[in-house]
């Protein structure tokens, strides 16, 4: 049946089955390819996108399950104040490198940054080890978020 | 980063010899071409569709173009996989030629092994850490050349001395009169002008590009989802496809029940192959669900009973043989039979799969007479000449389109995903993108081989080796890959990082046995060779070491009288990492010595071994020596990079077989290195006008001796059998 989802601020209508992921849907059905698919299993985090702001697994989140929660996608990212930061970070640090995990990335620090605007170490953990980086970039990543949270103290 | 123009590299192929990269030939493959592959970076300049057949633009050999309008093209003969390999490469041809990084477009090269060879490999691939090896003085000469008749250009435009004028940032300039032009304007007199042999090349003094930490030219698409890679390929009318390949290698689909495949909304099409069934679907959830409502009975065929350790016996059984002579250095029986104190160790690797993120995948369309394909691949020429194979068609009938690589690792030196695609889409009306499951691409991977070795050693009465005898057995992915490479029972890969070592030692003497693996593919995986035989040598030296009761790092510089290189990054290392300061009790500190691709290395792990035997990597000093580096921020990227890629393998990776199959699925069972695990790493850089060295890798083979080596320092406990196993740490309660 079809479902109308609110992407990125649209409401899109989708003729799927409702247990068809919400990644398969936003990559192949929308065509927004920048949610990466990693795993299918929650395991990786590749395919993180945001539920009403908080970091959620798209791989595993059946489109029927979705209702009326707004979607935002690693498109979007940018227009939050939060994800600019991370995107800005990223890119003055160097921090991709083949970047397929990225979108992932810049997903779940976002929605970390959002909610502690000052993340400790643990908190970094916290929030990021679910999501693997095959580049080993973590420790640009980890830099990165200390560098936005630092622009949010100084309101940049 | 877009892809924005649809290619046609193959539909008229040229024939160049392989020294007439001339502008000529390359005119005519760029006619060919019809605007070529463009991998458009959206930098300074609106996506432009460049006619390369047009006249008038100057495109003095393979690697330079630049259109009237002043667009200034690089071709780029080697692929982007996260190893900034689309900034560096650039830097080389720009820093000779005289243009921004800024001021320059990249298009991606279509398959031509006569252009686009990689120098040190023979083939067009994007491998072994020799990108920049291979371009070092080529793509600098290119750009030399074509600074060189644009300033000729100039000058007769002038009517004055060619050396009177300069090159400064795309233009050429005349200072006695202060007059300057534009390269654009200049294209179409360059352009008929006899391309210069031996341009000399700049100083390093003045580099101006080189050496400094260029800004990654691919990396704002990848920071907000438009970078495109391989598996983002968007076609009209395309359908998508996931697939189950024999769970048992070698094995055949015997039966298919699909009906319940077949009800699962949104799905099209079974495409039954010999050992494989794919489900062909309106998007990859369908796919998947149909997937796993099919019942499929295979046929396992002879390998359905093959066991991990089948293998590791006949690879073992093997290295009581002789095998070929990869190396002799005085005479070690002689030396073994004086010594006073003698070694001996065997060492096993496992198989390893690469799990890159980005699963594997590959999108064609067969129509009557013609293939396409679209995929991220680190070798393109043999991507077309699969598909051609799989789609039964002359070679130039199959057009390949390469696109950003998820991760490659050398899992996409292969193109065995490519002619997967082509077997099913020939069954597939319009094109279908064919995406893995992490599943298939963990469980069909082609692996890093298994090896076993036998080592042992005879010291002095000082404890100085004066004896070191190797022989080792496994795979030689050369020999399938490469088969010229493989002579005499050799080739240069298997057996790099077990000779020509930085040490001197008098009598040495290596010995490979190639043993092919039934039933298990392998394939070459970031660090090749050296992933394996870096390990057992350090790892002996470590152990050699504290047979004769000395200092590792003490030790190995005893060794290194003729290694000066080597010998400062030991030292640096050691340095940096305060070797010899105390530690808590279960931790530990462990070297690393190398030189392989190219470059000298030294690492140093600070290792934690908890009671329960949990390893913990706490802290990475990095001391390298890589000859001229042409971007700083990317070398210590990738050394970082592969560090962690090390540890990876070190703590976790394995590989098994039971019953003909690979046990590990998903990262679950094939555990990956996460945020929470990885080590401070530090990485010092040596300065060194020597050629550059290659980067991507070394990292990678270091670690895991350097980690083992850490943990014997921890424990006391050699382990010589990779990945390290918590049961063999637990202390006991």
């Amino acid at each position: 049946m079809p479902y109308d989802i609110k992407v990125n601020g649209a409401v899109r209508t989708v003729d799927v089955d409702g247990d068809t992921p919400l990644l398969w849907v936003l990559r192949d059905v929308l065509g927004m390819t920048g949610t990466k698919f990693g795993c299918g299993m929650a395991l990786c985090g590749a395919c993180t996108v945001h539920l009403d702001g908080v970091a959620t697994r798209s791989c595993i989140t059946p489109v029927g399950s979705i209702a009326n929660s707004e979607i935002t996608t690693i498109e979007a990212i940018g227009a939050s104040a939060a994800g600019a930061r991370i995107q800005k970070a990223w890119l003055d640090l160097e921090v991709v490198q083949c970047g397929y995990c990225q979108s992932g990335q810049i997903m779940s620090a976002t929605a970390l940054l959002a909610s502690k605007p000052q993340p400790s170490d643990s908190d970094i953990d916290a929030a990021m080890s679910g999501n693997i980086c095959r580049c080993g970039t973590y420790l640009r990543i980890r830099a990165a978020i200390k560098q936005a949270a630092q622009a949010t103290r100084q309101g940049g | 980063m877009i892809l924005d123009r649809v290619a046609s590299p193959a539909a008229k192929p040229v024939q160049p010899s392989a020294n007439d990269i001339s502008r000529r030939s390359f005119l005519q493959a760029s006619a060919a071409a019809g605007g070529g592959l463009m991998l458009s970076l959206r930098l300074p300049f609106p996506v432009a569709a460049a006619d390369a057949a047009d006249s008038d633009a100057f495109a003095p050999n393979a690697f330079v173009r630049i259109d009237r309008d002043g667009q200034v093209i690089l071709t780029m003969p080697y692929v982007e996989m996260g190893q900034g390999t689309y900034t560096s490469i650039p830097m080389l041809i720009a820093e000779e030629l005289e243009v921004e990084l800024s001021q320059v477009r990249l298009e991606h090269a279509p398959p031509n092994e006569k252009l686009y060879a990689n120098p040190l490999l023979g083939v067009q691939a994007t491998g072994n850490s020799n990108a920049v090896r291979g371009a070092w003085q080529p793509l600098r000469q290119a750009g030399a050349a074509a600074r060189a008749m644009l300033v000729s250009a100039a000058a007769k435009r002038w009517n004055v001395e060619p050396a009177s004028c300069r090159a400064l940032s795309g233009e050429v300039v005349h200072p006695p009169t202060d007059r300057r032009i534009r390269y654009g304007e200049l294209a179409a007199e360059a352009a008929r002008l006899p391309v210069p042999e031996g341009v000399a090349l700049k100083q390093p003094k003045n580099f101006k590009l080189i050496g400094t930490p260029a800004k990654r030219l691919d990396t704002p698409a990848k920071v907000n989802g438009s970078a495109v890679y391989g598996i983002d390929v968007r076609l009209p009318g395309m359908k998508f496809a996931t697939l189950a390949q024999s769970p048992v290698f070698g094995g055949r689909v015997k039966r298919v029940d699909d009906t319940a495949a077949k009800a699962v909304k949104g799905v099209r099409q079974i495409v039954r192959l010999d050992d494989a069934v794919a489900v062909v679907a309106d998007h990859m959830g369908a796919a998947k669900k149909g997937l796993a409502a099919l019942a499929i009975e295979w046929d396992e065929g002879s390998h359905a009973k093959l066991t991990t350790s089948d293998i590791a016996g006949e690879l073992e059984r093997a290295t009581l043989k002789p095998g070929a002579v990869a190396q002799n250095i005085g005479d070690v029986d002689k030396a073994m039979a004086g010594a006073a104190i003698k070694v001996e160790a065997t060492y096993q690797v496992p198989f390893l799969a690469h799990a890159t993120m980005e699963p594997m995948n590959c999108t064609a369309h067969v129509r009557s007479g013609a293939c396409e394909v679209w995929v991220g691949n680190q070798a393109i020429a043999r991507v077309q000449r699969a598909a051609a194979e799989a789609a039964d068609l002359p070679v130039e009938k199959v057009v390949v389109h390469n696109h950003l690589i998820g991760g490659g690792f050398g899992r996409r030196l292969e193109a065995d995903g490519a002619a997967r695609a082509v077997e099913i889409a020939k069954h597939v009306d319009g094109p279908v993108k064919v995406v893995w499951t992490r599943e298939e691409d963990i469980q069909h991977d082609m692996y890093r081989p298994y090896w076993f070795d036998r080592l042992s050693a005879g010291l002095d009465q000082k404890g100085m080796p004066i004896a070191w005898n190797n022989r080792f057995a496994g795979s030689s992915v050369i020999a399938r890959w490469l088969p010229p490479g493989f002579n005499n029972g050799l080739d240069p890969d298997s057996t790099e990082g077990a000779i020509d070592l930085v040490y001197d030692l008098p009598n040495l003497h290596v010995e490979y046995v190639r043993v092919e693996p039934p039933g298990i593919p392998t394939a070459f995986w970031r660090s090749v060779g050296p992933s394996h035989n870096v390990f057992v040598t350090e790892s002996f030296m470590d152990e050699l070491a504290a047979a004769a009761r000395q200092d590792p790092v003490a030790y190995r510089r005893a060794l290194l009288g003729k290694s000066p290189r080597a010998r400062a990054v030991l030292d640096l290392a050691a340095e940096k990492s305060g070797w010899g300061q105390p530690l808590p009790a279960g931790v530990g500190r462990g070297v690393a010595l190398q030189f392989v691709f190219a470059s000298y290395m030294a690492h140093v792990a600070e290792v934690e071994v908890a009671k329960d035997g949990a390893v913990r990597v706490r802290r990475v000093v990095c001391a390298v020596d890589c000859g001229t580096v042409v971007n700083p921020d990317t070398v210590r990227a990738q050394i970082q990079s592969a560090i962690i890629f090390g540890i990876t393998a070190a703590l976790h990776g394995e590989i098994t077989l039971k019953d003909g199959r690979v046990q590990q699925t998903n990262f679950d069972t094939y555990q990956m290195l996460r945020m929470n695990e990885a080590p401070a790493i530090e990485v010092y850089i040596v300065s060194s006008l020597e050629p550059p060295g290659g980067m991507g890798e070394a990292g990678t083979s270091l670690i895991v001796p350097a980690v083992a080596n850490a943990i014997f320092a921890a424990t006391g406990k050699r382990l010589r059998k990779m990945p390290a196993d918590a049961a063999t740490l637990r202390q006991p309660i």
